[in-house]
């Protein structure tokens, strides 16, 4: 058998798939790219008729007009506050509810792990109304300490799923003899099993960041001041102001990439752990 | 004897620990419980009370709910409006979820099939997809089907078809197009990365044994690998039905961007009776019709999680 006639068999295909994976790899990535591009140009350029592939000619000013608006930082820093309660609070309670479940047996621990499972997929979109309603009846509407709570029973049940495995991964005996050699109880937390959570505890961590960062529906009915917009509430009111004047796009693009890049960062860390912890069982088999 | 007496002094110490370790595990979860039934069970149970209650005119200047039983679910599929907007969610949702499905499963067998090089630039360029945030995502998309200045138009029209100042938002049906496709391209990325991990632990040698014993790659595909990654497909279809379902930021971004008449699916509707008229009792109803086909889906994806727990 000679090399060409292997070349031959499998060469022409596979040469066919990668140049269709190039190809769809370039459709896919072209909107991210198109907001950087864009956000790049100035608006003469961008609302010429031809559509400009590569920015050439580009610059930050995009970038100074948004940061030096005022509204950019007033959002970045209710988003700031709003996610930052969530992940703080989420990350200690769902860690004790963890601690329970893959270290107790209890009267009422499998029900609780099945109602923590079906909370996790109940949608905003099949709740907001109420919670709107509750909210403003307690007169909590525009506040920060309303949408935190709505967030943290958001994340609190997939971050307890989350840090459950990471838990039930560290033998309870490893404490136990650091007890045994002398350590307190809180000392051997501590010292043996919190460093060994870590990894766990940012994993979660950053996904709680991420759902509330980019959170958009509960924002919406609880937030609906403008001085109390969340940063994706700010980056709608671009889209919202579109039909009332000429959009500058390549400023919508620069507010666009602002509120993407820190999540795009973040997601890149925990989107191994992500895909792994939603489709568990399944993939394992 | 001597049992006995261990006994004895055993029970003369356990209690103390026992009761310790019987408290602390409820002790443990109560934050987590608490908060649960503020934000989520406080609401729900509301919900399902203000669904069987009318809310009218009356009632907005003080008077208390009157119930009506099961009336708002019925008007729910009787009324046109209601009922239409029921109808179009569950295309929306089919549709949606078969694509991406289709596109998801056609990128994992690509991914499969080239070699590292290739299958890296195209695990990249699909993570950063994914990692977008949903409202930069629809802002992108919509510059670029801009009626105006759109690249979307401007490259149909290079290609030599009449789109120069076609207006996409300007129908519902173009409307639904363009959120279709951003769900598509931000869902795929998802389903093609689980997909491929499934495809990934089809063992070599399975696949070369039954090529040599002559089977066609069709004949491999359905009878090893489809079987071989099931599982993953059944969940990671539960999944985009359940996300499709209650398809929400899309379909109001785009509604701001230009606001066409009767395009409304499930979740701005709901937006739109509960925060804008005030009607409760019927976005109650709707909301726990959502949430009703939610758990209905979502029972075998949690069966198969607790497998995983015990």
């Amino acid at each position: 058998m000679s090399r060409t006639a292997i070349f031959s068999r499998v060469r022409p295909s596979r040469v066919i798939a990668s140049v269709v994976a190039l190809l769809i790899a370039a459709i896919w990535v072209f909107p991210v790219y198109w907001m950087l591009s864009s956000s790049l140009l100035p608006n003469v350029v961008l609302t010429s008729t031809r559509p400009r592939f590569v920015p050439w000619g580009g610059s930050w000013d995009n970038y100074l007009s948004v940061l030096s608006g005022g509204s950019f930082l007033r959002a970045l820093a209710i988003s700031l506050q709003v996610t930052l309660i969530a992940v703080a609070v989420s990350l200690i309670f769902a860690f004790l509810a963890a601690l329970a479940i893959s270290r107790f047996k209890f009267r009422g621990r499998k029900s609780f792990v099945l109602a923590v499972l079906f909370i996790q997929m109940l949608p905003a979109e099949g709740l907001f109304i109420a919670q709107y309603k509750m909210m403003s009846t307690a007169g909590l509407l525009n506040t920060v300490i309303a949408v935190s709570v709505l967030y943290i029973a958001a994340v609190v049940p997939f971050t307890i799923w989350m840090l459950r495995g990471f838990v039930a991964g560290i033998p309870a005996e490893l404490e136990e003899s650091a007890k045994v050699d002398g350590c307190s109880s809180v000392s051997a937390f501590f010292r043996i099993t919190f460093p060994l959570l870590a990894p766990g505890l940012v994993a979660s961590g950053v996904y709680a960041f991420l759902q509330g960062w980019n959170e958009f529906t509960i924002a919406l009915v609880i937030l609906p001041r403008q001085d109390m917009r969340t940063l994706p509430l700010w980056l709608r009111s671009f889209i919202q102001a579109s039909q009332a004047r000429e959009t500058d796009w390549g400023q919508v693009m620069a507010a666009s990439t602002l509120v993407a890049l820190p999540v795009i960062i973040f997601f890149l860390i925990v989107q191994g752990r992500l895909t792994s912890g939603l489709v568990a069982g399944a993939v394992k088999g | 004897m001597r049992t006995h007496h261990d006994a004895a002094t055993l029970s003369a110490v356990r209690p103390a620990v026992k009761r310790r370790t019987r408290f602390a595990p409820y002790a443990l979860i109560l934050p987590a419980v608490v908060v649960l039934i503020v934000a989520m069970g406080y609401p729900l149970a509301w919900q399902i009370w203000a669904s069987m209650m009318k809310f009218g005119l009356a009632q907005q200047f003080g008077q208390p709910p009157q119930f009506v039983g099961l009336e708002n679910y019925i008007s729910m599929f009787t009324t046109a409006t209601t009922w239409g907007v029921v109808a179009r969610s569950l295309t929306f949702c089919l549709v949606n979820a078969v694509l991406t499905m289709a596109i998801g499963i056609g990128l994992a067998l690509l991914m499969n099939a080239v070699g590292k090089a290739v299958r890296l630039v195209l695990q990249i360029c699909l993570l950063l997809a994914w990692a977008m945030p949903v409202v930069a995502v629809v802002t992108v998309w919509i510059w670029l089907f801009d009626w105006r200045r759109g690249v979307v138009n401007s490259v149909l029209t290079e290609l030599g078809l009449h789109f120069t100042n076609h207006n996409w938002l300007g129908s519902a049906l173009g409307l639904y197009f363009v959120a279709t496709v951003i769900v598509v391209w931000m869902s795929v990325p998802f389903v093609a990365f689980a997909v491929y991990a499934g495809l990934t632990q089809v063992s070599e040698e399975v696949m070369e044994a039954a090529s040599l014993d002559g089977a066609s790659a069709l004949r491999r595909f359905t009878s090893i690998i489809v079987p071989m990654v099931r599982p993953v497909l059944m969940i990671v279809g539960l999944l985009q039905i359940i996300w499709d379902l209650r398809v929400f930021t899309q379909i109001r971004m785009l509604q701001d961007a230009q606001t066409p008449l009767d395009s409304d699916l499930l979740g701005t509707y709901i937006y739109r009776l509960g925060v804008g008229s005030s009607d409760f009792s019927m976005a109650s109803a709707l909301s726990v019709f959502v949430l009703v086909i939610t758990i209905l889906f979502s029972i075998a994806y949690v069966l198969s999680l607790v497998k995983e727990d015990s």
